[in-house]
């Protein structure tokens, strides 16, 4: 199926036939450019963008690459292909057919998940918004505008949604996802950590390896819904959300080869020294690495949930690879393990499994999660250097739930008040690491430049050279 | 549908703001602030976390407490700000775990409790000058907008997401039933269909629309928000008329004692015999002349008379019904020296503009309309030694049926009911009708005769030409016909007793109050045994659990 171009909003949904719902978008895209230029990346919509378009949902070459003003991005609404004869794969309506409309009695609750999904799409958006004016290299400055326009239209594919399916109602929180604002005390976005900055290219990397890949699990946790549309929605979603990860993986790596290069010229582990030396020293990027994980895991929400129960038993929202499990895809009777602070310990106690959904896909993302951890620990240990990160245990730092009101170390130990004040610094960034970092930032638009904190990439976008000129500056 | 517990464990009503673990009690001149903020390990009975500032009897009855010690301890507060000490959620109302757990009767007794400190917060701003603000600064649902409606007025932060709602009837299958349905139609005037949306809509209504719909009556940004709830706070105070530089009165734990005979205060006795289902209540007329002048009646504080006997008295039936459910039938009694009673009656009159005097006399109303909505039996019972004069005569008003021993032989020995002006407005039942006039369904003569007999110690056949009491049985009859009245009563179905009874209390005339306590609560009860909500698959059984609530589509 491929992309009608010739319309003002891109589409494979047929948008042409659809009249009202035309007309509603119609009205909606200007609201959307004006936030654009409101809120998105800074002092760049004049630049030409080395970007890649959607033009298609085939996987086998589902992207071009050309130069593009951002403002002149082509966003549009693209949903995987229909499956034929799909069903609703697990709770309650199991084997029953998908839903093509929004069933009334789940209308509220879908509407939530939708509205919760794409209000994190404009957020991340404005959190990055500055960060082209430090960026370390063109090609560096080219990721974070792809990864910009790509949220903006996940945006788009949630409010496509909202109008064809939620009427007024519908109509009225797509305006709402242009005003909010995120870190906005009167008109926040909708969770905590949306509305924190991403003040530096390390917390950038960091938040598309932790945060983006927990978009990638609420995606595919959507990607399973019985409401069919969301699911082909989020599918085409998913395509595009690799991309984010991928930059956030490689630039975390990145900045960590960098550091070992210098630590081998030094032949030093001195911090001070490797600091001196103008890059990021691999305690620092621990830090970071707690803080990043540790407000993702939040994002996953209540340990034991009644939403969460309610969502999949009513086919809204299923499990990571829901159909690749092998139980009843109902879970009415079954259990699962979900932590809790008893007696100065963290024990293992069983939930409903049908509240526990949260917990299980938190544990789905941190097996992947340190997966890639693994990968930055190669990095090191090619440079020869003893050192290994570690992803925290994921009670630490929690902010949400019943593990909130406990102190708990990476290593997952229960701490007094006195013993976490004593300790934490050595686990969070401090506000003179963050100075260090900040201080480190500084814009390098050159090609083939790349700032002296971050290695170059091994190979650059779409086989282009990495001294390619990403971004121009017109 | 059962406690696991042991089954006598005595519940009581004691608190004082230094064990407050729910509420924070703050003061600033004129302004009080309520800070909800509560522990979700704090609950009053085990199985069930108080999660997102959700209540259970035992923050209520923190609520309560924390009213009563605005009312007295603190005369120069004008008005009240009811908020959250949390972020980004007000009040999610009843914690639904523990109306899952619950007894049909302890969520019975609790919502009527709940009902009881809401109708208070109403009548102190009615009657008193306190003027309640709700400063919603987040979720505000179910039981929460229910509370924030008791207020005189609604502020709703505008962040966008929040929003007030009363999702009982889509999420729970149930009504909101602490006032939530008839306040927002017959105190707030929302048009009933915008009532209909608002009342099926999980999600609830943000600032803007509420306030379109009358649902609140301001809404302010989250940076402006405390300046405004501070302005109106302000604002409202100055319409009171609280005394800005009175000292307050303390009231002091009540000395109570609890033991297998019942509950014993100094001016209040309950024995309770278990066998025959039954309580008998006194209450004992001042032993000495009360104090009567405003410095006197100030020095006393809680132990005036009027006070201390309506606090007793209230907390006899918090405890009872808490407590004793079976005990089905209360028969009422008084003793002492009506002169006493009549003397303190002047008092109240006398000084009732005096704020102290004031709140006596809300607490002795307020206390006395706990008693109308009472579901037991209540008798009272003239024999020799009783006293019921003035406020105490209210009792034998309030009772189903009154009995009064004639002797004929012996009339100096003779128990006596004396009126007072107090019985004529000072008390006014939840249908704003005060005993005397309901009784006789406002017909001149009656009330007229009853009015000319203020004063006047009136005998058995006196009290029984003016139709003040039941019945009027000799000695010769008496113990024979109190005993069958009492053991015949004891032996009827207590539920067609507690229908039967609300509704010969309340004769013609509607309140907000008697919708709440008649139409809203006795449709929630029904619902509440309904399978529908709280069979195996009812939606109050089933919530949180993910699993969908399985409903018998029949319209009864």
């Amino acid at each position: 199926m491929s992309i009608d171009y010739n319309q003002k909003i891109p589409n494979n949904v047929n948008l042409s036939e659809n009249k009202t719902l035309q007309r509603a978008l119609e009205h909606w895209q200007p609201e959307f450019i004006n936030w654009w230029q409101d809120m998105g990346p800074d002092d760049s919509q004049n630049f030409d963008v080395y970007l890649r378009t959607a033009v298609s949902v085939d996987p086998g070459g589902w992207a071009h690459f050309d130069y593009v003003k951002m403002p002149d991005y082509r966003w549009g609404i693209f949903l995987n292909p229909a499956e034929e004869g799909r069903k609703v794969n697990f709770g309650a309506h199991k084997g029953e057919a998908a839903w093509q409309e929004v069933p009334g009695e789940y209308r509220s609750n879908l509407r939530r998940l939708i509205v919760t999904q794409g209000d994190t799409e404009p957020a991340s958006v404005e959190q990055q918004r500055h960060l082209g004016l430090t960026c370390p290299s063109l090609y560096d400055m080219r990721n974070l505008f792809q990864v910009n326009v790509e949220e903006g239209r996940h945006l788009w594919a949630m409010v496509y949604l909202l109008h064809a399916y939620f009427g007024r109602d519908g109509r009225e929180e797509a305006e709402a996802l242009l005003e909010r604002r995120s870190g906005d005390t009167d008109n926040p976005r909708i969770l905590g950590a949306f509305n924190e900055e991403t003040p530096d290219w390390l917390s950038f990397f960091m938040f598309t390896y932790f945060t983006d890949r927990d978009g990638k699990y609420q995606l595919c946790s959507l990607a399973e819904s019985g409401f069919d549309p969301l699911a082909r929605t989020c599918k085409f979603m998913l395509t595009e959300e690799a991309h984010h990860m991928f930059v956030g993986e490689s630039g975390v790596g990145r900045v960590i080869q960098r550091t070992c290069e210098v630590m081998n010229q030094l032949k030093t582990d001195d911090v001070a020294k490797i600091r001196a030396a103008g890059v990021i020293d691999l305690p620092t990027i621990q830090r970071y690495l707690n803080f990043h994980f540790s407000v993702t895991m939040d994002l996953f929400g209540a340990d034991v949930s009644s939403n969460a129960a309610t969502f999949y038993n009513t086919g809204l929202k299923g499990r990571y690879e829901e159909t690749k499990q092998d139980d009843d895809h109902q879970l009415n009777d079954a259990t699962y393990p979900v932590l809790e602070v008893a007696d100065g310990k963290l024990l293992t106690a069983q939930a409903p499994y049908l509240n526990a959904l949260n917990e299980r896909l938190r544990d789905d993302y941190v097996t992947d999660a340190k997966a890639g951890i693994e990968r930055w620990n190669k990095i090191i240990q090619k440079q020869g250097i003893p050192f290994v990160l570690s992803a925290p245990h994921k009670a630490f730092n929690r902010k949400i739930g019943p593990l909130s009101s406990a102190k708990i170390s990476p290593a997952g130990k229960v701490l007094s008040e006195a013993e976490w004040t004593h300790h934490h610094l050595q686990w969070l960034p401090s506000a003179e690491d963050r100075i260090f970092v900040g201080s480190l930032m500084g814009r390098v638009a050159e090609p083939g430049k790349y700032a002296n904190w971050i290695a170059p990439p091994a190979r650059g976008i779409n086989n282009q050279a990495i001294d390619f000129e990403y971004v121009r500056f017109n | 549908m059962t406690y696991p517990e042991a089954p006598r464990q005595t519940i009581t009503y004691d608190t004082h703001p230094d064990q407050y673990r729910h509420w924070r009690l703050t003061f600033d001149g004129p302004v009080a602030t309520l800070h909800l903020d509560i522990d979700e390990d704090g609950g009053i009975k085990p199985g069930y976390k108080l999660k997102l500032n959700s209540y259970d009897l035992g923050v209520d009855i923190e609520l309560y407490d924390a009213l009563q010690r605005i009312r007295f301890e603190h005369p120069e507060v004008r008005s009240v700000v009811v908020t959250s000490g949390k972020d980004r959620i007000f009040c999610s109302g009843a914690n639904i775990f523990m109306l899952g757990v619950s007894t049909h009767a302890w969520k019975v007794n609790f919502c009527k409790f709940t009902n009881e400190t809401r109708n208070g917060i109403e009548d102190s701003s009615r009657h008193s000058g306190l003027k309640f603000l709700a400063a919603c600064n987040g979720t505000t649902a179910g039981g929460g907008y229910e509370l924030a409606l008791a207020c005189d007025e609604i502020i709703l932060v505008d962040d966008r997401s929040s929003a007030v709602s009363l999702p009982e009837v889509p999420l729970l299958g149930v009504l909101p039933g602490t006032g939530g349905l008839t306040r927002v139609t017959d105190k707030r005037h929302v048009r009933r269909d915008h009532a209909d949306i608002f009342c099926t809509l999980t999600e609830g209504i943000r600032a803007q629309r509420a306030k379109e719909w009358r649902l609140i009556d301001d809404y302010a940004k989250p940076q402006a928000f405390a300046e405004k709830v501070k302005q109106r706070a302000m604002e409202l105070a100055a319409q009171s008329d609280r005394p800005a530089d009175a000292r307050g009165v303390a009231l002091p734990i009540l000395k109570r004692t609890i033991d297998e005979a019942g509950y014993h205060y100094e001016t209040v006795d309950v024995v309770i015999d278990r066998k025959a289902r039954r309580a008998t209540l006194t209450v004992a007329a001042p032993s000495a002349a009360v104090a009567n002048s405003i410095d006197d009646i100030v020095a006393a504080g809680a132990s005036w008379w009027p006070l201390l006997m309506a606090r007793e008295l209230d907390d006899a039936i918090l405890m009872l019904r808490t407590n004793d459910l079976e005990i089905g039938t209360w028969v009422l009694k008084t003793s002492g020296n009506a002169q006493h009673v009549l003397a303190a009656d002047a008092a109240l009159a006398q000084h009732q503009q005096h704020w102290f005097v004031r709140e006596t006399i809300g607490m002795l109303r307020r206390t006395l309309a706990r008693l109308d909505v009472t579901s037991r039996t209540l008798i009272a019972i003239a024999d020799r030694g009783a006293c019921f004069a003035g406020t105490l005569a209210e009792l034998l008003l309030a009772a189903d049926r009154s009995y009064m021993l004639a002797l004929p032989d012996d009339s100096a020995q003779e128990a006596k009911v004396t009126l007072s002006e107090m019985n004529f407005g000072s008390y006014p039942m939840v249908n704003g009708q005060y005993r005397i006039g309901a009784r006789f369904y406002g017909e001149e003569g009656p009330i007229a005769a009853a009015k000319a007999a203020i004063g006047k110690p009136l005998g058995a056949e006196e009290a029984s030409a003016l139709g003040l009491v039941t019945a009027t049985p000799d000695d010769l009859d008496w113990e024979d016909e109190i005993r069958i009245v009492l053991e015949e009563r004891a032996s009827l179905s207590p539920d067609a007793l507690t229908a039967m009874e609300a509704n010969l209390r309340f004769g013609p005339g509607e309140t907000m109050e008697t919708r709440v306590f008649g139409r809203l609560s006795a449709w929630q009860n029904w619902i509440f045994i309904r399978p529908n909500a709280v069979g195996e698959a009812g939606a109050l059984k089933v919530f949180g659990s993910g699993n969908k609530a399985k409903f018998n589509w029949e319209r009864v």
